[in-house]
């Protein structure tokens, strides 16, 4: 156990650690919101347009539909790399953008092809006699969906919206390989320094602080909708 | 208003669900202020007549005229239509995550594009005449189905509708409960607001009914005043519909 202590829980090495750990996953933490926002606007966009009816909006389907397929079948690792390829290419004049913003692009590619699919499976749950009373009253279909069935779907969606916000939380790590100095670049730039393994702790540690309260809000939320639905039935 | 003094004109009209033709072609007029009722077995197209009415369902076949308005040309403004048809579901289908005041207010401010203060007057005004005032901030769960029924009832009153199809609106209902969405619908008969009802309460029907229609497997078999329908019925078919509502104890 000597050997293994001393590698990776040396008091001394985590203290030292901690510091230079923490300026690296305040980059996670920005990612990670910054990614999340774009996130669930980009994926309920693309769930309505999912759902859109009538043979006009075909292809919008259709590419909605080629989106998720390719976004949800390709690794974030291989999508990070890409993004950064990409942007090296200059397409736009800017000068390959910054690092964090490729990683906020590949982040976003990847998990908005996930939520999309959480939020239609939220939309596809609303019972359809609720879309047809609230057509029935003269609403429109893009009302329908705001003011009807929107509510009612993203509430059933938190759960597994969570989740998935814990996963994106945790692939912020990846993006080291593009270069970013986050938390996991500090860490093992600390263990070259220093032969010591602490840094890689201290990020573990820090990604699972963060992880516990957002795992806790989320089984708060799954029983306070349950306590809600059994008041139903009594 | 359409020719003849009919609010509502059929002619011919066919439904068909793949291939299952679930309306062979009916007629039936609806004059203003009258009320009409639809009886018959489950299954014999009742509901799915009045869903053509408002163009929940598109028809396969015919013409249905609506206060002078042919609704089967391609260029209905279905919202606006539907604005001035309001139609109350079996299931209540009120919005669960609003509050019943919320659920009235909400096409009338949407869809008439009424201001806030407006709708809420309208629908405070709505929910003290079906007596669920005090009701106004409850969610719909915590209501009887009685009390969800008369909401859904206000609800669609709200957007002030010519003519209003009930879709068997106390088969989903307590015994015990049915009477007050009754009481409600009766005074709307009262005040001459046009409907159409989809029903299996016979006495009801006969009660308030200016016409009752039979249908039968998508054709409508026999109408006429309730008095002929229930008192001397012509065609065996509603006959025997009859009889075997009677046996059941509805009458």
């Amino acid at each position: 156990m000597g050997p293994f202590l001393h590698e990776f829980f040396s008091p001394l090495d985590f203290l030292r650690a901690a510091p230079q750990v923490w300026t690296g996953f305040k980059v996670n933490l920005q990612l990670m919101f910054v990614a999340e926002a774009f996130v669930l606007v980009f994926a309920l966009l693309l769930a309505v347009v999912r759902g859109l009816p009538g043979r006009a909006a075909l292809p919008l389907r259709a590419a909605a539909v080629l989106y998720t397929d390719i976004f949800r079948g390709t690794p974030l690792l291989l999508v990070l790399l890409m993004v950064q390829g990409f942007a090296t290419l200059n397409y736009f004049g800017l000068s390959s953008g910054t690092l964090f913003t490729n990683a906020v692009i590949a982040l976003t590619l990847v998990y908005t092809a996930y939520v999309t699919e959480v939020f239609r499976a939220g939309i596809e749950s609303v019972h359809p006699s609720q879309r047809m009373a609230a057509r029935s009253l003269g609403l429109s279909y893009m009302q329908t969906m705001r003011y009807v069935v929107l509510p009612q779907a993203i509430r059933r969606v938190v759960p597994p919206l969570l989740n998935d916000f814990v996963g994106l939380q945790k692939d912020t790590a990846l993006v080291s390989v593009i270069g970013v100095f986050e938390a996991v670049a500090q860490a093992g730039q600390y263990s070259n320094d220093f032969s010591n393994f602490a840094g890689e702790s201290v990020a573990a540690v820090f990604f699972i602080f963060l992880t516990i309260p957002l795992a806790r809000f989320t089984d708060h939320i799954i029983r306070q909708r349950e306590r809600r639905e059994r008041a139903q039935v009594v | 208003m359409s020719e003849n003094g009919h609010l509502v004109s059929l002619r011919g009209v066919r439904k068909r669900f793949d291939n299952l033709e679930v309306l062979h072609g009916i007629d039936l007029d609806v004059a203003e202020h009258n009320v009409v009722c639809l009886i018959g077995a489950s299954g014999s197209g009742k509901s799915t007549l009045l869903r053509c009415i408002n163009l929940l369902e598109r028809i396969d076949e015919g013409t249905i005229v609506f206060d002078g308005q042919t609704l089967t040309g391609t260029k209905i403004d279905v919202n606006a239509l539907r604005q001035k048809i309001g139609i109350v579901f079996q299931a209540y289908n009120l919005f669960p995550h609003m509050t019943v005041l919320q659920n009235v207010m909400l096409s009338p401010r949407k869809a008439l594009g009424l201001s806030r203060a407006e709708a809420e007057e309208r629908a405070r005004t709505l929910l003290n005449t079906i007596g669920l005032a005090e009701k106004a901030d409850e969610f719909p769960d915590r209501l009887s189905g009685g009390q969800q029924q008369r909401v859904a009832i206000a609800r669609a009153l709200a957007m002030e509708p010519k003519l209003m199809l009930l879709d068997e609106i106390t088969s989903a209902l307590d015994p015990q409960l049915i009477g007050e969405v009754l009481e409600l619908v009766r005074r709307l008969a009262d005040s001459g607001m046009t409907m159409i009802l989809a029903t299996h309460e016979m006495s009801f029907a006969r009660e308030v009914a200016n016409k009752v229609c039979f249908l039968d497997k998508g054709v409508i078999c026999e109408e006429g005043t309730p008095a002929e329908i229930f008192s001397s019925p012509r065609e065996p078919r509603t006959r025997e519909f009859l009889s075997r509502v009677l046996e059941s104890g509805r009458l």
